[in-house]
């Protein structure tokens, strides 16, 4: 008899739904429910978090999702895998293992996938002579001293694999590829070779058509007007059989819409070159996928081509570049828009007058035409929004911007408002630096833990 | 020959490349798509975005999604994390996209 899996996407980014990986659960049949939190801010947010409290530096919501369903998970033989690990997957594995404990169960296996975070290796790798150039612009990440808060490699899919091949119900890694978090159940489930670069590229095509949640099931779709019910919209499905045949669906009993411009959107979402679609397991021709609608929300995932890896994996590092606010107040008419400008005018003009220059500014009239600059245009509208912004190294110049926007509701022109939530306050940026580093540099670890 | 929107032919989506932002844009027909392939050029939608893409444009197809895909290159103010504009990532540029004017058949069906 041929065997078949569905695995699901419960979580787009850090942030998405809480409500989308229970109702994936408990919406239909599922076999795997993936989970991705890492944006490249996080890790360096999670850095933090860490820095100030050892038990921390990982998705919280995670271990609370978990929590919340985990001997439904265990009656039902459900895996889920997940980035929640952040840049601390033995302080997330603990908490997972406190919760298993509290519900009473035993020989759940907990897994985590390490490896990936070599903040600590930066110098030793330095002193080997890897230079971290920057992919964008070639500049050296030690040409000049940096704040550097995170760094961690995007890891390849084999550790996965292994928890799951050590029988665990939950994997949780720290830094991997979003598509990894689908194509290593199959991989375990099917037995599929190293080399086998077709099969790695379907498996990696169908984990980049999930990789970001609703937005393959009618989420963020052109033609939005044509979805059922998307305040119940479901989270993506993908079923796979050992035939190697792929088909992205979701849950009957619930919203959205799967067909082959849905997929096709989600498939050139953040694509760069469609020649060249790089992993570290494998690179995907993205121009040889065929789609075939079977209608009812199912749509065939064909033809993938793939090609061998490359000796690079990709590094995701997070440094300190400065400090930034932006602001924003509501101007009514008669003349918003030039009311607008000339609060926006006075405001520049007040910073100036104090001594106050900056690295860069911002100033935008929303209402007129920001996102669409140039292409659509509004000249009168009955109401605009200011929104001004400005950035620079010195955080007590920023936080100067921030008191010098509500002045202008009492001292600017007529009707003004929506000044809430008080002075926007300095923010730090941090800004992402990608690179690559040699792969036999790097080994991934999978520990395995058993309630 | 009529004048239309490109939402007329074809539907888009658009997201963060780096300090650059992609957009995918994808036609509903084979016939669509050879009207995107001539006339949705480099040069057109370097213009189309002078405002917005401070940078060069790239292009890359992908006929077997009848589909063009686009790199507006210093275009998000900074990029995902360091931009301050509303836009940092690019979010809108394939609705942008579709407001862009080009010429079909009189007879033209998606």
């Amino acid at each position: 008899m041929s065997k078949s899996i569905r695995i699901g996407n419960g979580q787009g980014f850090w942030g998405d739904s809480i409500d989308a990986p229970v109702r994936l659960l408990r919406g239909g049949p599922i076999d795997y429910i993936t989970m991705d939190y890492l944006a490249e801010v996080t890790m360096s947010i999670m850095q933090r978090q860490k820095l100030k409290n050892p038990d921390r530096g990982y998705a919280h919501d995670f271990v609370a999702f978990i929590d919340k369903v985990l001997p439904e998970l265990v009656e039902r033989n459900v895996k889920v895998i997940a980035n929640a690990g952040g840049v601390n997957p033995e302080a997330c594995q603990k908490a997972l293992m406190d919760v298993a404990a509290k519900h009473g169960l035993k020989g759940v296996k907990i897994a985590i996938v390490t490896g990936d975070d070599i903040l600590d290796r930066l110098e030793p790798f330095n002193a080997q002579g890897e230079k971290f150039a920057n992919m964008d612009t070639g500049e050296g990440l030690f040409d000049q001293k940096r704040d550097i808060l995170s760094a961690n490699v995007y890891a390849p899919t084999n550790g996965i694999v292994e928890a799951l091949d050590q029988g665990a119900q939950i994997v949780v890694t720290g830094r991997g590829t979003d598509p990894g978090l689908v194509l290593g159940p199959m991989i375990h489930e099917f037995g599929w070779d190293w080399a086998d670069w077709d099969k790695l590229a379907l498996g990696t095509v169908a984990g980049h058509i999930l990789e970001c949640g609703a937005q393959c099931t009618g989420g963020n779709f052109t033609n939005w007007q044509e979805v059922p019910n998307m305040a119940d919209i479901g989270y993506p499905i993908v079923e796979v059989n050992d035939k190697g045949e792929v088909v992205i669906t979701k849950h009957d009993s619930q919203g959205g819409l799967v067909t082959i411009d849905t997929v096709s959107e989600q498939l050139l979402y953040e694509m760069g070159d469609p020649n060249d679609y790089i992993t570290p397991d494998c690179v995907v021709d993205f121009t040889s996928i065929q789609l075939e609608d079977l209608g009812n929300n199912r749509v065939a995932v064909k033809g993938v081509k793939g090609k061998p890896k490359t000796d690079f994996y990709k590094v995701s590092i997070s440094y300190l570049n400065g400090f930034k606010a932006t602001g924003q107040l509501t101007v009514s008419g008669p003349d918003a828009y030039a009311k607008a400008r000339k609060c926006a005018d006075i405001l520049w003009a007040r910073l100036e007058a104090a001594g106050y220059s900056y690295a860069d500014k911002m100033t935008e009239f929303l209402g007129v035409g920001v996102c669409h600059d140039g292409i659509r245009h509004q000249e009168d509208p009955p109401e605009v929004v200011m929104r001004v912004g400005v950035k620079d190294q010195d955080r007590k110049k920023v936080d100067r911007f921030g008191k010098e926007i509500a002045p202008l509701v009492t001292s600017g022109p007529p009707g003004v408002t929506g000044f809430a939530g008080g002075r926007p306050k300095a923010q730090e940026i941090v800004a992402y630096w990608p690179a690559l580093l040699r792969k036999e540099l790097i080994d991934v670890h999978v520990d395995v833990s058993e309630v | 020959m009529k004048r239309v929107k490109l939402a007329e032919i074809a539907h888009a989506r658009s997201g963060d490349k780096g300090d650059g932002s992609n957009v995918g844009l994808i036609a509903y027909s084979d016939r669509g798509f050879e009207i995107l392939r001539e006339q949705v050029t480099v040069e057109r939608v370097k213009a189309h975005f002078a405002k917005i893409c401070l940078g060069s444009v790239k292009r890359y197809e992908i006929p077997n999604l009848k589909a063009l895909n686009f790199i507006l290159g210093d275009s998000l103010g900074g990029g995902g994390t360091e931009s301050i504009k509303t836009d940092a990532q690019g979010k809108t540029h394939g609705m942008a996209m579709l407001e862009m004017e080009i010429e079909v058949p009189a007879d033209f069906q998606r």
